[in-house]
């Protein structure tokens, strides 16, 4: 217990702590101004409106996905389902270059959307498009437990009642799934805010325009403006610690739900 | 993610075939678009120039620099994580104590923080301008710039791993294992080596490989700490950026396959691990 707390606190608590000491050392009129400035206010805004984006596109078709690998047999769905985790596995710098080579004008993909005038690198969408990848395993993942130890019990005897299988799916499996589905598109917006690697190679970086929040905190080091920086990461720090609150409430609502199935 | 168990399908949920149909294609047309075609175009671009000038990509001496650093520096992150990652599972799992579920909390913040973020406080730490910074300069200490910082960065990022995979397991097991080597005369420790560990090896190997390939493709928390310096600093994602800005494609792609070749053996091994652990 005492190494535990220990090792906790060296490596975690303490380093963390130090972040919002050294906020405090501003005045809180510092803080509002830096954190309110409009090349600030706008990266915290991209960040968390495009996460919440890339998060809610994850939502859809990870469901889509979930319930392909939980539900239906298919070739190559052993293969898919084992795809679901590269995001989670693979380096985030290296799918930052691959997403980016793939997008540019002259990548697999940039060079059938850039006649149609989509540009997808180096623009806003581009972050996106690197959200929604980062994110992907999270909605998946989540859910997958919940849906295959979902009693078969309760659709039948929906069916027996004469529920159509869309009605059976709409009122009796979704909201069953339903707290595991928000934890995973908690968790998905969680992990977007963050990134870091995925995004600065696709991004394009310009400061209000196509500028990630993280990314103004790297800058603001290298310049040695730690308050400036120490600010913005208090912000997202906090934002942080509330998405991870609502993400226990939820694990714990969709505990007592699914442990007092009948 | 945690090792799953197998499951089968079920007469009472035919769904109709239109659906079944939009589904598996929106489902493969997904995954499809957004992950293997990345996942594709990595190696595709590595080996872009034929295989000759690949080896020689990754035999550059910078980029062996980095390769050595990158293992040297995720064999001691994931050495102390697995130690504390098992002694936090079992305090957790083996033990009532106050203020447990707020140390199962701690123990994930991590995940939920951006690793700029965690780069940032350790520059805040030990930097020249952090709260340590001028005594480690007096005693001639490196800490960010140098491996020591891209160890605690790594350490960090990659602390939840280990306790994650054990922690559900743990508990599923219970006490009783232990309580009954315990009775017949076991010390703690023997108990905890020939009782605990074994009987959670799988989930163990599999939070450490994990944690393994999280710490060798750690980016935004190390490029904050490491300074960049080509040949010293730079582990094999940093020297992956360096190589891109400067349009050095081919190279860059080429140190990039051999982390996405951990990352593909890290599955393949996920996958064989759920297959003995089902087994059993």
């Amino acid at each position: 217990m005492g190494t535990t707390l220990l090792w906790l606190s060296l490596i975690v608590l303490i380093p963390l702590a130090a972040l919002f000491l050294k906020t405090t050392e501003l005045s809180l009129d510092r803080f509002v101004r830096i954190v309110t400035s409009q090349r600030v206010l706008h990266a915290l805004e991209l960040s968390f409106g495009l996460s919440l984006l890339a998060a809610a596109v994850n939502l859809v078709f990870g469901l889509a996905v979930v319930w392909a690998l939980v539900r239906y047999e298919f070739p190559g769905r052993r293969l898919f389902d084992a795809v679901v985790d590269i995001p989670f596995a693979l380096p985030t710098a290296v799918a930052g270059i691959a997403l980016t080579n793939l997008y540019a004008e002259n990548g697999w993909l940039g060079r059938v959307l850039a006649p149609l005038g989509i540009n997808v690198a180096f623009t806003p969408l581009g972050i996106f498009v690197a959200l929604t990848f980062v994110g992907l395993p999270f909605v998946v993942r989540t859910v997958q437990p919940v849906l295959e130890d979902l009693e078969v019990e309760l659709e039948e005897a929906a069916a027996t009642l004469g529920a159509s299988r869309l009605t059976t799916i709409r009122r009796v499996v979704l909201p069953a799934i339903l707290p595991a589905l928000l934890t995973g598109f908690a968790l998905a917006f969680a992990r977007a805010v963050g990134e870091y690697g995925s995004v600065i190679f696709i991004a394009g970086n310009l400061p209000n325009i196509s500028e990630i929040a993280p990314l103004l905190i790297v800058i603001r080091l290298e310049e040695f403006r730690y308050a400036d920086a120490t600010a913005i990461a208090a912000v997202m720090l906090v934002a942080s610690f509330l998405i991870l609150l609502v993400i226990n409430l939820l694990q714990r609502w969709s505990e007592r739900r699914t442990g007092g199935a009948p | 993610m945690t090792l799953r168990k197998a499951t089968r399908a079920s007469d009472a949920r035919a769904d109709p075939a239109p659906m079944r149909w939009a589904v598996i294609i929106i489902a493969i047309a997904f995954l499809t678009l957004f992950v293997l075609v990345p996942l594709l175009n990595v190696f595709a671009q590595a080996l872009s120039k034929g295989l000759a000038a690949y080896f020689a990509a990754i035999s550059n001496p910078d980029a062996v620099a980095a390769i050595e650093l990158t293992l040297i520096a995720a064999a001691i992150s994931v050495g102390l994580n697995l130690v504390f990652g098992v002694i936090a599972a079992w305090a957790i799992t083996k033990y009532e104590f106050p203020g447990k579920s707020l140390l199962i909390t701690t123990i994930d913040l991590p995940f939920s923080v951006s690793p700029v973020i965690a780069g940032l406080v350790f520059v805040l730490l030990f930097g020249a301008q952090g709260y340590l910074g001028p005594w480690l300069q007096a005693h001639d200490i490196k800490i960010i710039f140098a491996l020591p910082g891209i160890v605690l960065a790594t350490v960090f990022v990659t602390f939840p791993f280990v306790a994650r995979e054990l922690i559900p397991l743990m508990r599923e097991q219970g006490t009783q294992d232990e309580e009954a080597a315990l009775s017949l005369g076991a010390s703690g420790l023997r108990t905890f080596f020939c009782v605990t560990l074994p009987n959670v090896k799988w989930a163990l190997l599999y939070g450490v490989l994990l944690c393994n390939a999280r710490a060798m493709g750690e980016f935004g928390a190390v490029s904050v700490v490491s300074g960049h310096v080509r040949g010293e600093t730079n582990t094999m994602p940093l020297h992956v950026e360096i190589l891109y800005n400067e349009y050095q494609f081919m190279a860059a792609f080429a140190v990039a396959s051999l982390l996405a070749l951990l990352a593909l053996v890290t599955l393949a091994a996920k996958v064989l691990l759920e297959q003995h652990a089902a087994k059993e």
